[in-house]
């Protein structure tokens, strides 16, 4: 997904002049041609990421369009009161991402992940929060993201994730990407853990019969509460699944969504992260294993919660 | 930058003027952060009559200099400074703080024409500064950005992240004023954390750093007449003020960091400003 962003950011600066990318002092040779094409509007800012953001916004407050991208915790949560004053506040069009969002840097331990980004980014006013499946997305993401006024986040993965899209799907920032329609259960996946998601998808299909739909969700705020109104009303079971702590993120922007609902024939199953920091070395599969976030709990979570709803208890 | 020589009776008056005014807000309002407005008067004087190129008719040109008030407590200070240098009517002064006046405690950008940037948290304004310089130079204006620091705000980290990072730059459209009056909230500022030799850091990270009296009206011009550094780099003015400067009684000290006047206290204080 990096080198997407790279080569997408790239072709972007070559027809928008407003457009200048801010890198933390990462990114060994990704940005070689950026540079090598609009040096004036490179900048390594070093390992200084609140002098970054803030930068970043006082050159939008001069109307340019800066991009500013490190390691998803450093641009998250090192900089969140960088981010809640000078990017939401403000209200500029500054657009900072994440690369190695969720268990993207799972072997680089726990001060590289990033769980909880979501849960305190999506708090803030004025901001989008957009968490791409895949490399495709990344590249409709940021077009969208670049005819959007106003600050955004996007949490990306490393490189070497599944390819889902044949190419750039259409993107509208608040709207969900369909990939496969179905009638039981929906699955509702952000960010890169939508080839999981699919996975799980066929052995429910085939190992219960199920008719089930899957979505990508790549805006997590703001909802795309026409897609949430329909889910709702239509499937037995809404599944949410994120690489992410379950506390904050999609998943209880789901949940909050439906509280102040009336009644919905749906039930909502959740699939996320634990409330723990990972203490072990372990790549990403297994990290996910150990959270909480594999292809075996969305598909036992998403069964246990049909039978709940079958057997007629209260949710 | 004017070229004529300024008339520093004038600036002195004016800045007077600011000063009674700002007592008179703080009196009405009851609001914290007086003595700090006090400090920096003279420099946002300097600053908005004689170095920024400004016009307040045109508020949001391109190719205006910024005047950023990075220490965002001294709110009073900034409101006052633009609506006697013309940029609103100062009747809106009277609002200062009044349930649903667009003027709070701090200022937000764009709350009345010219504030250029939402300060309040400390350690932002230096690199808001510095975007706007690289920006405005990215697209071909070749703009100054006067940025009003505290020297509490010396203590944050992300003020020496764009202390290293502008020279590196060459933003010499750039310029850090701190207002070094050596208090902070609580205490003495060199109690607190080791600021001195505040100049030679400065100097130590690239700047081309001038130390001169905060209140001297020529030696701030002076100041400020010597940006742009011919050698690109960006220019650290640490302007040695006094806290509460202007009124004998507020002078250096910090319980009017908090403390707001009485009636009494405001016609002494603008007597003692040459008010009546």
């Amino acid at each position: 997904m990096r080198n997407a962003f790279a080569a997408e950011i790239t072709a972007l600066a070559d027809v928008d002049p407003r457009v200048v990318l801010l890198s933390g002092d990462i990114g060994n040779r990704l940005f070689d041609k950026f540079k090598e094409r609009h040096p004036a509007r490179f900048f390594n800012c070093g390992v200084a990421e609140a002098n970054m953001i803030t930068m970043g916004a006082g050159m939008a407050r001069t109307g340019l369009r800066p991009v500013a991208y490190t390691i998803a915790p450093f641009i998250t949560a090192r900089v969140i009161e960088q981010i809640r004053v000078d990017l939401c506040y403000h209200n500029l069009g500054v657009t900072f991402v994440g690369v190695g969002a969720g268990l993207g840097y799972s072997e680089l331990g726990p001060t590289h992940h990033s769980c909880e980004d979501v849960a305190m980014l999506r708090a803030l006013p004025n901001l989008t929060v957009l968490a791409p499946a895949d490399a495709p997305e990344v590249r409709s993401g940021l077009r969208a993201v670049l005819a959007h006024d106003g600050p955004v986040y996007m949490r990306i993965g490393k490189k070497g994730e599944p390819v889902i899209h044949p190419e750039p799907p259409p993107f509208t920032i608040g709207r969900v990407i369909p990939l496969r329609e179905g009638e039981d259960v929906c699955l509702v996946s952000t960010g890169a853990i939508l080839k999981d998601v699919l996975e799980a998808a066929d052995r429910l299909t085939v190992e219960d019969g199920l008719s089930v739909r899957v979505v990508s969700m790549p805006t997590i705020k703001p909802l795309d509460t026409a897609f949430l109104a329909d889910a709702f009303a239509r499937h037995r079971v809404v599944t949410t699944v994120e690489e992410h702590s379950l506390i904050g993120g999609l998943g209880s922007a789901l949940a909050e969504w439906l509280v102040d609902q009336a009644p919905q024939r749906a039930a909502l199953c959740r699939v996320g992260g634990k409330d723990t920091f990972l203490k072990v070395c372990a790549e990403l599969h297994t990290a996910r294993a150990l959270l909480g976030m594999s292809v075996d709990d969305m598909v036992e979570r998403t069964r246990a919660v049909l039978a709940r709803t079958s057997a007629g208890v209260a949710r | 930058m004017q070229t004529t020589t300024p008339d520093f009776t004038a600036l002195t008056r004016t800045a007077a003027e600011i000063r009674g005014t700002v007592i008179d807000m703080c009196h009405r309002a009851g609001t914290a952060h007086l003595a700090s407005c006090l400090s920096c008067i003279d420099l946002l004087t300097a600053i908005y009559w004689h170095a920024a190129r400004v016009d307040p008719s045109r508020h949001k040109a391109p190719e205006r200099d910024r005047v950023i008030l990075s220490k965002g407590h001294a709110a009073m200070a900034l409101f006052a400074t633009l609506a006697k240098r013309g940029f609103f009517d100062p009747s809106v002064l009277d609002t200062y703080c009044l349930d649903g006046s667009a003027l709070a405690e701090h200022p937000s950008l764009d709350c009345v024409p010219g504030v250029e940037a939402s300060t309040g948290s400390l350690g932002h304004g230096l690199s808001f500064g510095l975007g706007t310089v690289l920006g405005e130079r990215i697209q071909g204006r070749d703009i100054r950005a006067y940025v009003v620091m505290s020297d509490g705000e010396c203590n944050e980290g992300s003020s020496w992240e764009a202390a290293l990072y502008a020279p590196a730059q060459k933003v010499s459209g750039l310029v850090a004023l701190v207002d070094y009056n050596k208090w902070q909230a609580t205490g003495r500022s060199e109690e607190v954390t080791s600021l001195r030799p505040l100049a030679a850091k400065w100097a130590a990270f690239g700047w081309r750093t001038l130390e001169i009296d905060g209140h001297d009206m020529k030696a701030i011009v002076g100041a400020l007449d010597q940006v742009p550094d011919g050698d690109g780099r960006p220019t650290a003015i640490i302007a040695h003020t006094v806290k509460g400067k202007g009124v004998s009684f507020m002078e250096d000290d910090n319980n009017w960091h908090y403390r707001a006047p009485t009636a009494d206290e405001v016609v002494r204080a603008r007597q003692e400003l040459g008010l009546a």
